[in-house]
């Protein structure tokens, strides 16, 4: 039997005080003492297990962080004085777009390296802007098409990036002329710093080992090649600026795949690393601006095979009035490519604002051909993405190695099943296939002008 | 051929009769949950003060008490009450009571179930009525669909209605076909709840709950447990992917039969019952091997056409001749060809599973993101099957988010002929959306779980009347409005969208 693409997670314990969300717990006065106190009766033992003397109910409770605000302590005390709130250390963690939620459950795949599976239904919000207003599709009884989930050891999340030519083109004595340059990778996420850069050593080597046990690539700084063992340089994608010296070029006899900064001489760069080593994929990392469309199109016509497409860390446009997000850019700039029947010349590869999972595979159906993730592997190790600059409150810098690189592949894990699990809802065995398959998506406007537009707008 | 079995052939014991009558069911926990905290302090001299003020029962001194008991502060209005001459804060000779925001219900529901929706849903289970303690208790915060959806009401009615005259009942069999009729008093059943998600207590209150109100509770894939045959007139046997529990009998004794190809909060995924809650009376039921997790398939892997789809409603036609067919799906892109094909393959009910429906296990990366909410899919639907000619041969179902009274007329105004509840009922026993069903020993409210200690936190009667009191206060609230918009029945409610509108945003719609 082949040999299966399996990524090995072990559960990995937090290093940090997990902050969880109902965190506080007080009671008053007038506590009775009495001997069968609520807190003796929780469920799953956290007054007990996140301190001793939270087991003695004449001592006032600490924050639970492991609560799971079931509520029967509060509705059970026998005088009502026990009581709970919000935790407002989990309230303030991240930002609008880096929600707690994300960052909670961040933290605990990168814990278990398992699909996060809960009870009840969906608890969010109707939709919401970017990824959050389409839904994938799945397939029914009348698609005689589907692959199904059970054959989800079948799925390939492998994605090849380089430039498949359109048609085969041979010299006068016959031979291939446009041999295509393709480097392979198992998972379509490449593992990208984060934009303010790795906290510490640790993290950079942390990302190229888990790379490596994930069959990808880590995207690091060219002048941070040489540094890196040898053996170890293969699963890197190295991004040339313009100003390496010469031990950089040097240390690429290893690499497969490379980046360039865009810029005024992007192209002439772009060169040069070919000349250095005829194998070597050479890509360009394009800012998301609202030129990046129009920029696609030339790099093409440049022969670039591979254009990394970045926006904001919260998956915006750059440099624009009215920043749109990445899902609207992604379909535009896989739209023109597709128009102009070159789609399969170019790997897209979008960077900025993946999140979780979901967004892996909805930036696949508007267009991309694979995601860099970025801020989510920091989260893995415990960051808040509280945005200080220069303090982390966390420490994320003193990182022992084999935990930062068993939290990564474990979260790598645990998105890799939620893509297979995707993917096999919607009877689609390869990622490839996925690529700009937006009939395998529903769009938020769609549905509302389908379902409500016969709707009137006011109760008069 | 062998003859297969006629009514009646099946031994049926007695069916159990439960009256549905409306009576008290409180919380049964010792603190009921508010929005706001009512203390006494020491300083109270038990004057009784607060008790004659109070017209919505807060404070209660009972005959031959010397004190005051503490304050029902569940039932609170708030500091709205300030306005008015019953504000017990100020007027109390002691300055002994003091009256705060309750923190804790911060900590339950969310923007589905916002805490306001599950304490008026409680309100709701322990009176019979719709709360009047200012809860809004009509629509949650979710910012979209249902939402977003509001009621038209006309400034006089189009036609006298008196609330005795409205018509609440639905005929689920309009194929013509021979086969039975079914009548339901409410345009509202239960969803199919497995043992082993949920306890047998549960089950058993949503039976007897469905006998109080003549409709119908659903087995869910777990089997069907022996104590369900009292009311065996008013159970659809769940048959999906896992078929566990499925036998001839089970399939025999019942009027209805539901197909379950795909649940909403898990579209494309099969079953999940993590091991730690397939206890050994589970697992016996389910034939299968305690403490393992099962994962039922997904597809049906006998059905991967329509076609398939036929053979399998026939053969519960054969099996069963008196028994309807429900074909329980997801809400794909193209739900209403799904619909219509279900329709062509003989089934009696197509019943649609929105994407926001509920489950006692699920991957949340499914729940959100797979398939379309089912306020999408109802109109979808609606519309193709009128435009196919066969709306009226067929009673379409849908269930996927349906949390208040007005989910559901909003649901049948766009086209839907009934709804199915499954969260709606567990809030009603107490269920506080914490979500953690799933794991461990299951719900730590007692609800959703199989463990022989959980289990006994909530008895089978109190479940009963909670449920009986939740649907009697959705049918008075749909009969209300149904007066309001001049009609006599929630059958003529189907598919009148003008009596919607929809608060669009900018650039939407």
């Amino acid at each position: 039997m082949p040999e299966r693409y399996h990524i090995h997670v072990v559960p990995t314990k937090h290093r940090f005080e997990r902050v969880g969300r109902s965190g506080t717990s007080d009671w008053r006065e007038d506590c009775s003492r009495c001997k069968s106190c609520v807190k003796l009766r929780c469920l799953y033992d956290n007054y007990e297990s996140e301190g001793d003397y939270n087991r003695d109910p004449s001592e006032p409770v600490e924050p639970v962080f492991e609560c799971k605000a079931c509520l029967s302590c509060v509705q059970g005390c026998t005088k009502g004085l026990l009581s709970m709130a919000l935790n407002p250390e989990y309230q303030a963690l991240g930002d609008h777009y880096w929600k707690p939620e994300i960052i909670a459950t961040t933290w605990d795949q990168a814990e278990a390296g398992r699909i996060p599976v809960s009870g009840a239904g969906y608890r969010g919000p109707f939709s919401g802007p970017g990824f959050d207003a389409m839904w994938t599709d799945m397939s029914e009884i009348v698609r005689p098409t589907r692959d199904g989930i059970h054959g989800r050891e079948y799925i390939n999340t492998s994605v090849d990036i380089g430039a498949n030519p359109s048609q085969l083109l041979f010299d006068v004595k016959g031979a291939l002329q446009n041999q295509s340059l393709l480097v392979e990778v198992q998972l379509p996420v490449l593992l990208d710093a984060a934009p303010w850069g790795d906290a510490g050593e640790n993290i950079l080597k942390a990302r190229i080992k888990a790379a490596a046990a994930l069959k990808t690539l880590a995207v690091i700084k060219a002048g941070h090649l040489p540094a890196v063992p040898a053996e170890e340089r293969c699963h890197t994608l190295p991004v040339f600026e313009g100003q390496e010296g010469p031990e950089c070029l040097e240390a690429l006899a290893q690499c497969r795949l490379v980046e360039v900064a865009d810029g005024p001489e992007c192209l002439a760069l772009v060169e040069q690393l070919r000349k250095v080593k005829k194998d070597l994929l050479v890509g360009v990392r394009l800012p998301l601006t609202p030129e990046a469309a129009a920029r696609v199109l030339e790099l093409h016509e440049a022969g670039v095979p591979v254009v990394h497409l970045c926006a904001d860390f919260r998956g915006r446009e750059l440099s624009a009035e009215k920043p749109r997000f990445v899902k609207e850019m992604l379909r535009e700039i896989h739209g023109v490519l597709v128009k102009k029947g070159v789609r399969n010349e170019m790997t897209l590869i979008a960077g900025g604002g993946i999140a979780l999972a979901e967004h892996t595979i909805k930036a696949i159906i508007c267009g991309a051909d694979m995601v860099a993730v970025d801020i989510p592997l920091q989260v893995a190790l415990g960051c808040r993405v509280c945005g200080h600059n220069g303090f982390c409150p966390v420490g994320i810098s003193e990182v022992p190695l084999p935990y930062a690189v068993q939290r990564m592949v474990n979260l790598m894990g645990a998105w890799h099943s939620q893509m297979l699990e995707m993917l096999g809802a919607m009877g689609i065995r390869e990622v490839r296939r996925l690529r700009g398959e937006v009939g395998r998506a529903m769009f938020m406007e769609d549905l509302e002008r389908d379902a409500f537009k016969d709707l009137a707008r006011s109760a008069g | 051929m062998t003859s297969m079995p006629e009514r009646g052939v099946v031994s049926k014991p007695p069916q159990t009769v439960v009256p549905r009558e409306i009576r008290p069911a409180p919380d049964r926990y010792r603190n009921a949950l508010g929005r706001f905290k009512v203390t006494r302090s020491a300083a109270c001299a038990s004057c009784g003060k607060c008790v004659q003020l109070c017209p919505h029962g807060v404070h209660e001194k009972p005959a031959g008490y010397s004190y005051t008991v503490r304050p029902h502060d569940h039932r609170c209005i708030g500091p709205e009450c300030s306005k008015t001459s019953h504000y017990c804060i100020t007027q109390c000779p002691k300055k002994a009571l003091t009256l705060s925001r309750n923190p804790s219900t911060d900590l339950l529901g969310d923007a589905r179930w916002p805490a306001e929706l599950i304490l008026s849903t409680w309100y709701e289970a322990e009176t019979g009525h719709a709360p009047t303690n200012g809860l809004n208790y009509q629509t949650g915060l979710s910012g979209g669909g249902f939402d977003k959806i509001r009621l038209r009401f006309p400034a006089k009615p189009p036609r006298e209605v008196a609330a005795e005259e409205v018509d609440t009942s639905l005929d689920l069999n309009r194929r013509n076909d021979g086969r039975p009729q079914v009548r339901i008093d409410i345009p509202v059943y239960g969803g199919g709840m497995s043992f082993g998600s949920v306890s047998i207590h549960t089950i058993l209150a949503k039976a007897r709950a469905a006998v109080a109100w003549n409709s119908f509770t659903c087995t869910g894939e777990g089997g069907y447990p022996d104590r369900l045959q009292p009311y065996d007139d008013h159970v659809i046997t769940q048959v999906a992917t896992g078929l566990f529990g499925v036998r001839e009998e089970t399939v025999q004794r019942v009027r209805m039969v539901e197909f379950k190809y795909a649940q909403g909060a898990k579209p494309g995924l099969g079953g999940h019952l993590l091991g730690d809650k397939n206890t050994p009376d589970v697992a016996r039921m389910r034939e299968a091997i305690a403490g393992n997790a099962l994962f039922s398939p997904f597809p049906f892997h006998s059905v991967y056409s329509i076609e398939d789809h036929k053979k399998h409603i026939d053969w519960i036609k054969q099996m069963n001749p008196r028994a309807l067919v429900s074909a329980k799906v997801s809400t794909p892109g193209d739900v209403d060809m799904v619909a219509v094909g279900s329709y062509h393959a003989g089934a009696h009910i197509v019943h649609l599973d929105g994407s926001y429906g509920g489950t006692g296990a699920a991957p949340d990366i499914a729940k959100k993101n797979i398939a379309m909410p089912i306020e999408y899919a109802i109109p979808k639907v609606h519309k193709f099957l009128t435009a196919e000619g066969i709306r009226d041969h067929v009673t379409l179902v849908v269930s996927g988010g349906i949390r208040t009274p007005y989910d559901v007329i909003k649901a049948i105004a766009l086209g839907a002929d009934a709804v199915v509840i499954g969260t709606a009922e567990m809030v009603a026993l107490g269920c506080v959306r914490c979500a953690c069903c799933e794991s461990g020993r299951g719900c730590p409210r007692g609800i959703a779980s199989t463990d022989p200690e959980l289990m006994m936190l909530m008895t089978k009667d109190w479940a009963t009347q909670r449920l009986i009191n939740l649907l009697g206060a959705w049918r008075e609230q749909i009969v209300d409005v149904l007066v309001r918009l001049g009609l006599p029945s929630t059958r003529a409610l189907r598919g009148r969208a003008d009596c919607l509108y929809y608060m669009a945003e900018e650039g939407v719609g």
